[in-house]
């Protein structure tokens, strides 16, 4: 019955810092554009043939809310033919969105469809009509920390007292280093849709680059950032992934389907995981997500050739990379930098890790597997394991 | 330059169009540089578009300046959400004072538009939403054009009085040729101002590509880049010698012509003129000719009186004077039309499409009932096979239509209009049946056109409930309805039917109960001027023709052709008795509905029209005959007297009502202001009555 699922393409907008790029762009605007984009990029595919469109916000209200699924398939001017829905698992939407597709593709039902997700942080800030039950704290379900994704970043640093600031500083240095290289290299680019945003003092503007990375970043200016979560804490603006909106989308395919249309392939999923932690160390979650998806495809780590791992903070990275004993500034991690560098609209980042994986599977044929892994609040992290489609043994 | 900043006096504050700068880089879209996008944003909502006045030129030309400082390789321009721009800002144009001032309005139009026909790079209009007049000109004076498939675009000038004349005249038919110019220009602008779909607009090749709105701006952006990058070339043809020039502006004129009853008016023909010019004018010559023309056109009455006809429409579609206050209306979800002929069947037709509650129609005897029905069914059978109706929109409505020669069905509607024959007895018989079956708030209406409505209300227990809803033929078609109050009628009845009138899209006119109201008492006044001529011994083409040169769409005769000699004769014995003996019968038309002669033009095997023997057979000979000058000066003179007698008698509250009447109800043109403008520009206000109906500088010169 399992049928073969494979990413035949993945794009994403421009992203923004909240409040400022997309201040007066709608967040189903942002997703109904990469949408287009990904399907202008695919001219062989017939958007009638697209089985189900299926769209992640974290906040599922106002421009985030209708149904964004099936209401961006409409925007985009998709067939009405076309079905749709929205999904949640707060930072993991995308991914999840994708995992859901796989599964429906794998079990025959589908042949081709769209996975994204989208975040509008300025639209839509993080915790926006949140009622949390009151039996979380009353009933010590959870502990207060558990509810401020800052605070989970400083349980880590308390948790593993080797993760130092002073590491996870580096580690943000690095990501703004790699991130303005592949910048200059023009690998970002590539895949980013230009997007028109239209401001009501300036008016119309096209976004084609990522609005928050910081290629001026030092060290020195990073250590001298406070720490909002607490007082002497670790946890900086500079060593988090910032408040931004953005949307991604990839289309998903049967390998059949991918073979019969001639479409090109940028990675096979092997297979996922999700997994749940203690919610305090929410950052913590993809290191048993992981575990549990190499288990599932009887890999081991030293398997894994390439890692897109999202960084909401760089503890939460160094945390995975310590427990799996590979190197903070490891080449084959975030090679072209990550969410730290480029922002992180919640929901819509697990697409963004697929294709940086994808563009990395193309430059190194040597490796065979690849992971993207990210940890998601409220203690889970979510781990897909991939298959380079350009692996050439013996290389 | 400096005195056309200054408003002229009286004038509103622009709202201002400021035109923003910004950079986009075109290396996402395969080619190096930059390109400098202008928006166009006077930072209202899409239901105030951006328009051109003095400041917003100023800032336009100011924004191409700064683009060209940033040496980029490309300048486009594009509007806020849905809108482009909707063309000058004409608020200023009726209160210019001076021919100067007029001229240098054209001449800073074309100074700051022309800039993006002739600096050094290529220029592009991204064509974003409504594009209007100067706000399409502005595109044309661009390299290239791109549109959104859902904009509407189109050059209203000659519908308003105007010529498109900050280039559009010019350069219109030099990018697309005369033959399609002329359409745009002249044909679709005296179509009651037809715009331009997407479509229509790639193919008359007013623009170069047409994008979904969805990513309208991305992909114009592409197309741009890719013009620049050579991948893409437009090519364009040069008209000089076409050998259509001729065919083409003689398809304008005739249009002109019919338009406005074979009257010859400014603006069509001085477009034709700029249109002509255009084969072989310069940029420079042709633009100067527009200038000349504009300011010819803006310092004259006609002018002053469209721009008020215009304003007073719109004026009077949102509101309606005397109404009163809409929380009072009741909700109608069922409605009965007594009589099931045309008109009832029309009136049926309107209810069922804009109120989409049950309609149920009655009438003497099964058959008639039935025909009625089924003319609602078929009407609405032909929308869909026109497209302008869904399939299921049609069933919906087709199963609320109903008929039946019970009364008792119009127990529980909520607005009963009847359509019978224009007898006062029957109605009054009619309204008391009625009674006996409705409820007491049920509203009573009736579309007489000439009778009385209090008349009708005589022994009624409610007479508060009954009202006077006075359509016009063809009852879809034409814009107006006469709401008529009677001394009794109350505030919750006229509410309802203000609130039904809003519903069924109808502007409206409040006016006292009075003797065919306003639009039949004026025209029928009117018309009997020029058949008594005729009866008295005028020569009936002479007669027919006196009032040719002022633009009525229509003749006098070939309109009572169209109404029919027995209901414009029932009108005038009506009005005859009810308004007294100046509302002549005419021994004329009382043998032409005897002998059952219909019309006194008919089509010949040719196609064309001639005099009907049959009915100059019946011409009663006077042997006083008038000159054509007398009778066009006798018809006005009693339009003057009435209206005056109507404005004192209160039938309507102002001039300005009596207007908004003849523009929409007799479909009289808008460079006669309705008609009291035009009264009062010919001097015939103060001959006839001792005073203007409007004051100096009301659509007129000052």
């Amino acid at each position: 019955m399992s049928r073969s699922v494979v990413v035949v393409d993945a794009v994403r907008t421009p992203f923004g810092k909240a409040g400022s790029l997309y201040a007066g762009t709608r967040a189903d605007d942002l997703m109904v554009r990469a949408v287009r984009g990904l399907l202008e990029r695919n001219p062989q595919i017939n958007p009638a043939d697209i089985d189900d469109v299926s769209i992640a916000a974290a906040t599922q209200t106002g421009d985030q809310g209708m149904n964004l699924g099936r209401s961006v398939a409409l925007l985009a001017g998709i067939p009405n033919t076309v079905p749709g829905y929205s999904i949640d698992r707060w930072c993991a939407g995308a991914l999840t969105a994708v995992t859901t597709i796989a599964g429906s593709i794998a079990m025959g039902a589908y042949d081709l469809a769209i996975a994204g997700g989208v975040e509008h942080m300025g639209n839509h800030p993080i915790g926006e009509g949140l009622d949390p039950n009151p039996r979380y704290l009353a009933e010590r379900i959870v502990e207060q920390d558990a509810l401020a994704m800052g605070a989970t970043a400083e349980r880590l640093h308390d948790r593993f007292p080797t993760l130092t600031k002073e590491r996870a500083d580096r580690y943000a240095f690095n990501s703004q280093m790699k991130t303005a290289k592949a910048y200059a290299e023009g690998k970002i680019q590539r895949d980013l849709i230009p997007t028109a945003a239209r401001s009501a003092e300036l008016g119309w503007g096209i976004a084609t680059v990522d609005e928050p990375p910081r290629p001026a970043t030092t060290l020195e200016g990073l250590a001298g950032l406070k720490t909002p979560f607490r007082p002497a804490g670790r946890v900086t603006a500079g060593n988090s992934s910032g408040l931004n909106d953005g949307a991604t989308a990839a289309l998903l395919a049967s390998q059949e389907r991918a073979q019969q249309l001639d479409l090109p392939i940028k990675a096979r999923l092997v297979t996922f995981a999700f997994a749940g932690v203690e919610p305090e160390i929410m950052g913590y979650g993809p290191v048993p997500a992981t575990i549990k998806a190499l288990s599932k495809a009887a890999l081991k780590i030293s398997d894994i050739g390439l890692f897109e791992i999202n960084e909401a903070f760089a503890v939460q990275v160094l945390a995975f990379l310590e427990h799996f004993s590979i190197a903070d500034d490891a080449a084959n991690v975030n090679p072209f930098g990550g969410a730290i560098a480029v922002g992180h609209p919640l929901a819509s980042s697990g697409v963004r890790l697929i294709l940086n994986l994808g563009r990395s599977f193309e430059e190194h044929p040597e490796v065979r597997y690849g992971i993207t892994t990210m940890c998601i609040g409220l203690g889970m992290g979510g781990t897909a394991i991939w298959e380079n489609p350009h692996y050439k043994a013996g290389k | 330059m400096a005195d056309i900043m200054t408003l002229p006096e009286g004038a509103p504050e622009e709202i201002i169009t400021r035109s923003l700068v910004r950079e986009v880089d075109l290396g996402a879209f395969g080619h190096k540089g930059s390109l400098v996008l202008i928006t166009l944003d006077n930072g209202e909502d899409h239901n105030r578009p951006n328009t051109f006045g003095a400041q917003s030129l100023a800032s336009l030309d100011a924004a191409i300046t700064d683009a060209l400082s940033r040496h980029p390789v490309a300048i486009a321009i594009t509007g806020k959400p849905f809108i482009f721009a909707a063309g000058a800002d004409l608020s200023a144009l009726g209160f210019l004072t001076s021919r100067e001032q007029a001229l240098a309005i054209g001449k800073f139009g074309h100074d700051v538009f022309r800039r993006l026909g002739e600096i050094s790079v290529p220029t592009f209009a991204f064509i974003n939403g409504l594009a209007l007049g100067g706000g399409l000109e502005v595109g044309l004076h661009c390299t290239y054009r791109t549109l959104a498939s859902t904009a509407f675009t189109g050059l209203p000038e000659v519908f308003l009085g105007l010529v498109p004349g900050w280039g559009g005249a010019t350069l219109l038919p030099k990018l697309i040729g005369p033959e399609r110019a002329v359409q745009v220009i002249m044909l679709n602008a005296l179509n009651n101002n037809t715009m331009m779909k997407a479509k229509d607009a790639l193919t008359l090749g007013v623009t170069d590509a047409v994008f979904e709105p969805a990513d309208f701006l991305e992909r114009s952006i592409a197309f741009a880049a890719a013009i620049l990058s050579g991948r893409k070339k437009i090519e364009r043809i040069d008209y000089t010698n076409d050998p259509n020039w001729e065919k083409a502006l003689s398809t304008g004129k005739a249009a002109a012509l019919k338009k406005y009853g074979g009257a010859q008016l400014d603006a069509p023909t001085r477009a034709l003129a700029l249109i002509a010019d255009a084969r072989t004018a310069t940029r420079t010559s042709g633009f100067d000719a527009e200038e000349a023309t504009l300011a010819d056109l803006v310092m004259n009455d006609s002018l002053r009186a469209s721009l008020y006809s215009f304003n007073l429409i719109q004026k009077k579609r949102k509101k309606v004077e005397g109404a009163p206050k809409s929380s009072l209306a009741r909700k109608v979800s069922k409605v009965g039309v007594v009589g099931a002929g045309l008109m009832a069947s029309q009136l049926a037709l309107v209810m069922v499409r804009n109120l989409k509650c049950p309609v149920v129609m009655t009438d003497l005897d099964q058959a008639r009932v039935d025909k009625g029905v089924a003319w609602v069914h078929e009407e609405l059978a032909k929308l869909v096979e026109k497209k302008r109706m869904t399939p299921e929109g049609a069933h919906r409505l087709t199963d609320l239509v109903t008929g039946s020669i019970d009364q008792a069905v119009f127990a529980n509607a909520d607005f009963v209009i009847e359509a019978i024959f224009e007898e006062l007895s029957l109605k009054q018989t009619l309204f008391t049946h009625l009674e006996k079956i409705v409820s007491p708030e049920c509203v009573l209406a009736t579309n007489t056109s000439s009778l009385s409505v209090e008349a009708m209300t005589q022994g009624l227990q409610h007479p508060e409930r009954v009202i006077g809803f006075h359509f016009f033929n063809p009852v879809a078609v034409m814009p107006l309805l006469e709401i008529a109050r009677t001394s009794t009628t109350d505030d919750v009845t006229t509410a309802t039917a203000v609130s039904v009138g809003k519903d069924l899209k109808k502007t409206m006119v409040i006016t006292k109960d009075a003797p065919g109201f306003v639009v039949n008492r004026l025209f029928m006044r009117f018309m009997g001027e020029i058949i008594d001529a005729m009866d008295e011994g005028t020569a009936p083409d002479v007669a027919d023709n006196a009032m040719r040169s002022i633009g009525f769409p229509m003749s006098p005769f070939e309109l009572l052709g169209l109404v029919g000699p027995g209901v414009a004769l029932h009108v005038a014995e009506t009005l005859h008795d009810n308004l007294g003996p100046r509302y002549r019968i005419s021994p004329t038309m009382q043998r032409l509905v005897k002998e059952g002669v219909k019309a006194f033009y008919i089509k010949g095997d040719d196609g064309k029209y001639f005099a009907n023997p049959a009915a100059l057979a019946l011409v009663e000979k006077g042997t006083n005959s008038s000159s054509s000058e007398q009778v066009r000066l006798r018809a006005l003179t009693a339009l003057a007297q009435e209206a005056r007698m109507m404005l004192e008698e209160g039938v309507v509250s102002t001039p300005a009502e009596i207007d908004t009447c003849m523009l929409l109800g007799a479909g009289w043109p808008m460079v006669l202001g309705g008609i009291l403008p035009y009264l009062d520009r010919e001097g015939i206000s103060e001959a006839v009555t001792g005073k203007r109906f409007h004051p100096k500088g009301v659509a007129c010169l000052p």
